[in-house]
């Protein structure tokens, strides 16, 4: 579980951040939702330690991140993955040798061992045969699986994804939510995704918090969205006439 | 406030540099790296550094040649002076210049391009260095095969000059070789050796350290190439006539 309280972070004189609390559940899908500009990408990377809040604590399990020295940041970050908006793949490194960049770094594994754990986390994603290629040579849905596949191959206890989704076609988004949803309840990850997409929104949400301006503004789930009464989520979450259509038919179905 | 903002980026030159030289987290992968790296920025480069030799050594002869007729200028001035050009200032300076464009350039959209897809957040996230993982291997790579390009210059240089005086009358060959040997000083091949070294060192640092902080886009790798090249040829500069004053007084 993660826990962030009262972080406010500022760039120059204008404040990003304001007052932040929220707490992300373990084997949970948390999304943190919220227009371009609101705050949410600083807030995850506030969480990951990117960027050093200046007020409020961040506690993974308990552990402030806020409090730890260099070599226990080190420590914590080895039970971090982290799924880029680019996927943020090493050029210079195949597929393969991507995702075995991790397990070289930090475990005392056999090079044999590194590759079979390796090619296990591909399998997991559901991506054969891409072994020797090179990011360039894949497509956008494939790197992101190649992303996730490097993100597991550590077991994290915890799974960062920044819009996991942007740039891909819906049937991808759909199998990428998929995938991200299945690791976070089979490995019991505390998974943390920041989006705008509403298909994840409406269809992954275990735990959503909605950040405005700044602010957080609701926490809820994928459920208790239809009923909100925030106009700024009600704006963001249905802003289009197809998920009006979805609210509505939902919302009445429940009276029904 | 130039002033003020210099000495704000030399101080995260040097943050960033206590972070190049730390202790590398996989000694093995530092190895690897740093071979990696001799084969791209060094092994790579001897094409470049054949041709200019080649050819600026050839017309430094030419020119030694041309400019000094005269009775009262001896025979041997024409390979002396071809001689003590090459290795005072061409062979470790001029070079140096040049590979600052070429491996300036290479490091410093490398690492930029690195920075702005978020491989180097994916490096600190997962907890490596990423100053040192990706810096550190281009440094020393860098600064190990320095010495061996400017031996390799200063023959091929020679070399040009050689042609010279084989396939065209210009200049005798014997004459010319007469004058390469002549008062020949050992010192000036290891200043040259020891300037080089100080120069590589600020090819690869300055290059990475812009390229480390770009911010932005495509067009900021952009400029923090052309400025790391700009950067460090100034400084390779300055610290030529530091270096001469130091090493040759």
């Amino acid at each position: 579980m993660i826990e962030v309280k009262n972080v406010t972070k500022s760039f120059d004189d204008k404040t990003i951040l304001h007052d932040i609390s929220a707490t992300f559940y373990t084997g949970k899908t948390n999304l943190i939702i919220g227009q371009s500009g609101s705050g949410k990408t600083v807030l995850v990377k506030s969480i990951v330690g990117l960027v050093k809040p200046e007020e409020g604590e961040i506690l993974y399990d308990g552990r402030d991140l806020m409090q730890m020295n260099v070599n226990q940041t080190k420590e914590l970050r080895k039970e971090i993955g982290m799924l880029f908006q680019g996927s943020a793949l090493f050029d210079s490194e195949t597929v393969l040798g991507n995702v075995m960049f991790p397990l070289t770094m930090f475990t005392n594994m056999t090079p044999a061992e590194v590759k079979d754990r390796a090619q296990f986390c591909l399998e997991r994603v559901n991506l054969k045969g891409a072994d020797k290629k090179y990011p360039s040579e894949i497509s956008g849905g494939m790197q992101k699986r190649v992303a996730i596949a490097r993100a597991i191959a550590l077991n994290p206890k915890y799974l960062f994804c920044d819009e996991p989704n942007s740039g891909l076609d819906p049937r991808t988004s759909i199998l990428i939510d998929e995938l991200l949803s299945d690791i976070t309840h089979e490995y019991n990850i505390t998974t943390i995704i920041n989006t705008h997409d509403m298909n994840s929104v409406l269809g992954i949400g275990e735990n959503i918090v909605f950040i405005n301006k700044g602010y957080r503004e609701w926490v809820g789930d994928m459920h208790e969205i239809y009923k909100a009464s925030n106009e700024a989520l009600n704006e963001f979450v249905f802003a289009n006439d197809l998920f009006q259509k979805v609210k509505a038919y939902v919302l009445s179905h429940e009276h029904k | 406030m130039i002033i003020s903002e210099s000495l704000a980026s030399f101080g995260k030159y040097c943050i960033f540099m206590g972070r190049v030289f730390s202790i590398p987290d996989r000694w093995k992968t530092f190895f690897s790296r740093t071979f990696f790296e001799i084969s791209k920025l060094g092994v790579d480069s001897i094409p470049l550094v054949i041709v200019i030799s080649l050819f600026i050594g050839a017309v430094i002869t030419i020119q030694m040649e041309i400019n000094t007729v005269s009775p009262l200028i001896p025979a041997y001035s024409t390979g002396l002076a071809t001689r003590e050009i090459i290795l005072l200032e061409f062979s470790n300076s001029i070079l140096c210049l040049i590979l600052a464009g070429k491996v300036g350039s290479n490091i410093a959209s490398e690492i930029g391009t690195m920075r702005v897809t978020e491989q180097i957040d994916a490096l600190d996230i997962m907890g490596v260095n990423s100053a040192n993982f990706l810096v550190l291997p281009k440094v020393i790579g860098f600064l190990f095969y320095m010495p061996i390009l400017v031996v390799f210059c200063i023959f091929t240089s020679f070399l040009g000059g050689f042609f010279i005086a084989i396939f065209t009358d210009i200049i005798p060959l014997s004459r010319f070789v007469y004058g390469l040997q002549t008062m020949f000083q050992e010192w000036y091949v290891w200043y040259g050796l020891i300037k080089s070294l100080f120069f590589s060192f600020i090819i690869t640092s300055v290059a990475a350290f812009y390229g480390y902080f770009v911010h932005g886009g495509a067009l900021e790798v952009g400029k923090a190439s052309t400025n790391a090249v700009v950067a460090s040829s100034i400084l390779i500069l300055l610290l030529d006539v530091v270096l001469t004053k130091l090493l040759l007084q």
